[in-house]
């Protein structure tokens, strides 16, 4: 049984399928990624998961407890951190956080303790004390992530932490988010559509597009079943090298393009010094060896057929960007 | 109720009271607008004798509990607003997901409305005073309960509004356009015997009537409507407005 079990979710918006009949099983202390482009219906998913949203149809668990029917136990046992910022720009860091922790029930020593505990985590210590609207976006971020830890949930569902912070503070955070699940461990679930942070972070990865989900494995299980790896061979003298590749079973395809072999194999690293075994036996010298791992994106290209929008994401970002500024103060 | 609800609303509370000793600009604007209806027409207004004024006593003393009213229900209602900018900005998610019932939010967020309301009112009243309105001070205890009544009331019929919006542009024009010309017709600027028999009745019909007149006996000691109607009216009103609020409240979605 998973820590985290859907069976069947749905969520309709008049008339609108956000989330389609979606089975889900996380496993404790795993870090599981939910990938897929804008509108694809993660945030939806982590709404009816956190009990913020009523699902259409179709059940879900958390910790063996029914987000439709045991709603307060739910809450009890999981932390979120929201896409949209969910922090009082008027209090300072650490008010935010003793405001979460008295509504989670913390006693006086209790909530010190966990506060600057929490605050050591994410590298914020020194910055308690200051209001919340002089925070940098990546210190938010850090923050509401600190603060979904504080009362020890089972499971941390984060909704595109790294939506809109530059290419170090998502590095950093992506540093914070390994460190806990470490540390506390404490399950991840985890929404993003950037195909390096699914990778990099999750043990598994479910792509979902039109609320449905095309996939759930291990990243590295996604890549190999694109057809494996490129090893592409530089060599003196490619055309025999190229028929006698062709003749092993543990070869996929050959390609040669000038000078160059490109070698369509499972495993590539493994493969490297058996296709220089073969060289050698042949007598031709290798003069370079690259090793091609497909991406994500190709594992995404080939279930939906087209690539992650980025574009489209930056542009919903710069919205949103926009209408929060419309409203501050 | 066990003590994790206790905390709850002991927490919305203290963030409401916190965010608003912050705001001193904020604080500033909500009691200059009652303060200067004082100053300027409770000082200008002084030697004019209006029908319905009581014997012995001066407009000043007339307005200033119609002033404190006022800027009791204003700032009651902007506990309302302060949930649609909790929606906009997304904190309101992180108080919908806590473990704790939504009536314990609901409480803590009208103990926290009703406590700076009270605040404003008591500045509004000692600003009267010193203008020289004569205030009853033993009636200052019933009256400081008697506003209370009145936050509670405002504070319920804020939120029940302010879940029902997004916007807080619609919230201002809806507190412009339907609480102010409220608060014109409730003998919180002129008394009742002043004024024509229909207007007198529009007067009648309107809530904020009792509440201002209430908190005018209570303060100065002459009132239009007797007491027990005008307290009757005030338990009435708070009741069901906290009520629905609370209901309200408790079925919005983020
Ligand atoms: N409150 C709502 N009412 C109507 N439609 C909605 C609502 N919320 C989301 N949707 C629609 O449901 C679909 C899924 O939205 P959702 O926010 O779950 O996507 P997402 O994967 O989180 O995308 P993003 O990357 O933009 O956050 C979208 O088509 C969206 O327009
Ligand atoms: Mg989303």
């Amino acid at each position: 049984m998973g820590i985290v079990e859907a069976r069947g979710l749905t969520r309709v918006y008049d008339g609108l399928v956000a989330v389609d009949h979606i089975d889900l099983d996380v496993e404790e202390g795993e870090i599981f990624g939910f990938l897929g482009p804008n509108g694809a219906g993660k945030t939806t998913t982590i709404k009816m998961l956190t009990t913020l949203l009523r699902p259409t149809e179709g059940e879900a668990r958390i910790c063996g407890y029914d987000v439709i029917r045991q709603p307060s136990q739910v809450r009890r046992v999981i932390g979120v951190v929201f896409q949209d910022p969910a922090l009082d720009d008027r209090l300072t860091g650490w008010e935010n956080l003793d405001f979460h922790a008295r509504l989670y029930g913390l006693g006086k020593r209790e909530r010190e303790e966990r506060i600057e505990e929490v605050l050591r985590l994410v590298d914020l210590s020194e910055w308690a004390d200051e209001l919340v609207e002089n925070y940098s976006g990546g210190m938010r971020r850090r923050l509401e992530i600190a603060r979904g830890l504080i009362h020890w949930p089972k499971v941390l569902f984060l909704d595109e932490p790294t939506l809109g912070l530059d290419v170090q503070t998502r590095r950093a955070i992506w540093e914070y988010i390994l460190a806990l699940n470490k540390r506390e461990g404490v399950t991840v679930f985890l929404t993003t559509h950037y195909m390096e942070e699914a990778d990099y972070l999750s043990h598994r990865v479910a792509i979902i597009d039109h609320g449905r989900i095309l996939a759930v494995d291990e990243p590295r299980n996604l890549k190999d079943m694109i057809g494996g790896d490129v090893v592409i061979v530089g060599c003196s003298d490619p055309r025999p090298l190229a028929e006698e590749l062709r003749r092993q079973s543990w070869v996929k395809g050959v390609e040669a393009h000038g000078g160059e072999l490109s070698i369509y194999v499972d495993h590539g690293e493994k493969k490297i010094p058996e296709i220089i075994m073969v060289a050698e036996r042949l007598g031709v010298s290798v003069d370079s060896v690259l090793l091609r791992k497909p991406t994500l994106e190709d594992v995404y290209l080939r279930f939906t057929g087209r690539r992650i929008r980025e574009e489209a994401a930056d542009a919903v970002e710069k919205m949103r960007n926009r209408a929060m500024r419309r409203w501050r103060r | 109720m066990n003590s994790a609800e206790i905390q709850a609303i002991y927490v919305m509370w203290l963030r409401h009271v916190k965010r608003f000793v912050r705001a001193r600009s904020r604080l500033i604007a909500n009691v200059i607008q009652p303060f200067f209806f004082l100053a300027f027409l409770g000082m200008g207004l002084r030697p004019i004798n209006f029908p319905g004024l009581p014997s012995g006593l001066v407009y000043l003393d007339f307005l200033t509990p119609g002033m404190i009213a006022m800027s009791v229900i204003f700032s009651s209602m902007f506990a309302g607003l302060s949930v649609i900018w909790d929606r906009q900005f997304g904190f309101l998610k992180e108080t919908l997901i806590a473990p704790v019932s939504r009536i314990s939010i609901v409480i803590g967020k009208t103990l926290g409305g009703s406590t700076v309301a009270l605040i404003q009112g008591i500045v509004i009243l000692i600003a009267g005073m010193l203008l020289g309105a004569r205030i009853s001070i033993p009636g200052t205890i019933p009256a400081f309960i008697f506003m209370l009544l009145i936050a509670f009331f405002a504070v319920g019929l804020g939120l029940s509004i302010a879940v029902t919006l997004k916007d807080p542009d619609v919230f201002s024009l809806i507190m412009n356009l339907l609480m102010m010309p409220l608060i014109f017709l409730s003998t919180a600027f002129f008394p009742l015997e002043s004024v024509s028999d229909w207007l007198r009745t529009i007067m009648y019909l309107n809530p904020l009537t009792y509440l201002v007149d209430g908190l005018r006996g209570f303060l100065i000691g002459s009132s239009s409507i007797p007491l027990v109607v005008d307290l009757s009216v005030a338990l009435g009103l708070c009741a069901s407005t906290t009520v629905l609020g609370a209901y309200m409240f408790s079925r919005s979605e983020a």
